[in-house]
């Protein structure tokens, strides 16, 4: 068989500036899944939610699109603080957050869609920006600018979340949150604050994930589905609550699916990422950097 | 129980709308689907985000007999529910050692990489679909009858199965083990519940009674393809008809279902067909966050009030 080198490299290359992007996309599943054990499946459709709202303004008035989520981050932090204080005080207050919580999220995720779909109807949408289109030529290897891009920027994201984690007040009492909360409380910091400030800087990720989407690839409100297996695989894949094992399981699972993609054909690429979850929770739960 | 349902049976053949059927068919389909669930989800409390899985793979297998050669309903349901009783046993060993929310995340993963493998599967049409074409009419009994009628009365008979089975499960040995599972699956345990079984046994009925419901779609809908068919549309409407309605009883998924099915059709044709799945959402997040057991309980609480 023709061992094509090329082929091969390109295939790698892709897969890990696609990885880089699911990372900024799982960055928030892996703070409220992973850090406060909140099964937010709705994470998905507010990723969509960006991507349309940097649509929006990005054609409207012209400015780069992810310009335009850096700028909305407030407003979904906002949004997301209010969504976990629906969710605590229905759900979490009461003890009844497993099958209840889980419900309230998959009717959330719907909700956001269809309203998505409503409003802006099921035509694909893009956007325009200078670097979509050219690539980056390192000898035989083409990086597009637009994976290039985001995956910069998934990674920049990465290490700003890490720093405010390790450094400072609020992101250490975010991992004492996931560790001990009743310990939090007894230090005198309230542990639903905390939770709602982490839920917020989850929902804000989420924001700049919509801007790298749509500058990937055209969106229309469904696509969020498919990223629904892909967040979760590399949450538990990368180990809970680790962030560096989220980005390192997305990387993995970027490659696996271009491999497969290129070489056994797309349709059963949506197969891998499910088919890695199901292997790493059937034989190693805990995931790879877990605790 | 056969009472209600005969009524009901002679009340449509009495109406005659095809409408009726088409739309009655739905609803029924829906009940079979959320009781269905309801074995799983509400009875043991593991929530099964594949639903879609098992409805397409019983629909699929219509398809795969039909190609081979053509057989009465009937004995198609019977298939289907073989088939996704024998998955709904496969899934239960892989995923039932997973608590809460993995087991939920994990049925999502199988109902994916079903619809994958059914997507490169070319023998049932792949992503092309598949189209079956139905009689005009059917006899039955003698009486010749519009074929949507004959789907009508099939699926009346599967729902009214499904409750009683349903009604018998939750009244019996095994209904009390799987309240034991739901409140505490550790404490079961060790008191000596045979867990394992009972999961198994419940994953593989509420797989069977969703293949059921999933045999006879084919002919209702004339083409199948995998996109619609494995539609996350199902695992919503099937987790949010037994939420609203109540997932205690064997009578919540039936009122959840009757109550969801009809706002949906009635939103399909008066607002738009995107429209009811926002209605099925956000019925779903108010019945979640003000009445965590659905309209039984709501009744159960108004009827406890009134009580000196």
């Amino acid at each position: 068989m023709d061992f094509d080198f090329n082929l091969l490299m390109n295939a790698i290359a892709s897969g890990l500036l696609l990885g880089g992007f699911y990372a900024a996309v799982t960055a928030g599943v892996s703070i409220s899944f992973g850090m406060l054990d909140i099964v937010n499946i709705a994470h998905p459709a507010f990723v969509i939610l960006g991507s349309y709202i940097a649509y929006y303004f990005s054609a409207s008035l012209g400015v780069d699109p992810i310009l335009v989520s850096i700028i909305a981050l407030p407003a979904f932090y906002l949004l997301g603080g209010a969504i976990y204080q629906v969710y605590y005080l229905s759900f979490e207050r009461r003890g009844q957050d497993a099958l209840r919580g889980l419900a309230f999220f998959f009717g959330l995720l719907f909700v956001t869609e269809v309203t998505l779909l409503l409003t802006f109807g099921v035509d694909y949408r893009y956007v325009e920006a200078p670097y979509i289109g050219p690539s980056l030529h390192l000898g035989s290897i083409e990086l597009p600018y637009r994976l290039l891009i985001p995956c910069v920027a998934a990674m920049l994201l990465y290490g700003a979340l890490e720093v405010f984690v390790s450094r400072s007040f609020i992101g250490r009492a975010i991992m004492a949150v996931s560790q001990d909360q009743l310990a939090l409380q007894l230090m005198a910091a309230d542990p639903i604050r905390i939770k709602r400030i982490a839920f917020g800087i989850s929902i804000a990720t989420a924001s700049l994930a919509g801007a790298l989407l749509i500058v990937i690839q055209p969106v229309e409100p469904s696509v969020g589905r498919d990223y629904i297996g892909r967040v979760f695989a590399i949450c538990v894949l990368g180990g809970l609550g680790s962030l560096p094992g989220a980005l390192i399981a997305a990387f993995l699972l970027g490659v696996i699916e271009s491999l497969t993609s290129t070489y056994y054909g797309p349709s059963w690429a949506p197969a891998v990422s499910f088919g890695v979850l199901l292997l790493t929770l059937a034989f190693r739960p805990a995931g790879l950097m877990g605790r | 129980m056969a009472a209600v349902g005969l009524a009901v049976m002679a009340l449509a053949h009495w109406l005659s709308v095809d409408y009726f059927y088409f739309a009655a068919y739905t609803i029924l389909q829906f009940i079979v689907l959320s009781t269905a669930w309801n074995i799983l989800g509400g009875y043991c409390g593991y929530v099964n985000f594949g639903t879609a899985a098992f409805f397409a793979l019983g629909a699929y297998s219509t398809v795969f007999w039909h190609k081979f050669f053509p057989m009465p309903i009937p004995v198609l349901i019977v298939l289907g529910a073989v088939v996704s009783g024998i998955v709904g046993l496969g899934m239960g060993y892989l995923t039932l050692r997973l608590r809460g929310a993995f087991f939920s995340i994990a049925t999502l993963a199988m109902a994916v990489v079903f619809q994958t493998l059914v997507v490169n599967w070319d023998f049932v049409g792949g992503s092309r679909g598949a189209y079956i074409i139905h009689p005009e009419n059917s006899e039955f009994a003698g009486i010749s009858v519009h074929y949507i009628e004959y789907l009508f009365m099939l699926m009346l008979a599967l729902a009214l199965i499904a409750l009683v089975t349903a009604r018998t499960i939750e009244r019996s040995q095994l209904g009390y083990g799987f309240a034991t599972i739901r409140d505490d699956e550790l404490a079961a345990e060790a008191c000596g519940v045979p867990t394992l079984r009972l999961k198994l046994i419940a994953t593989t009925l509420s797989g069977a009674f969703m293949g059921m419901a999933g045999a006879p779609f084919p002919y209702y809908i004339g083409y199948l393809q995998p996109q619609s068919a494995f539609a996350l549309d199902y695992a919503v409407n099937s987790i949010a008809m037994p939420m609203i309605g109540g997932t205690q009883t064997w009578v919540g998924p039936l009122i959840g279902a009757i109550v969801l099915g009809s706002a949906q059709q009635y939103a399909t044709v008066t607002i738009s067909s995107a429209a009811n799945l926002l209605i099925v959402g956000l019925m779903l997040v108010a019945f979640v966050i003000i009445a965590p057991n659905g309209l039984l309980g709501l009744f159960e609480q108004i009827r406890a009030r009134k009580k000196p």
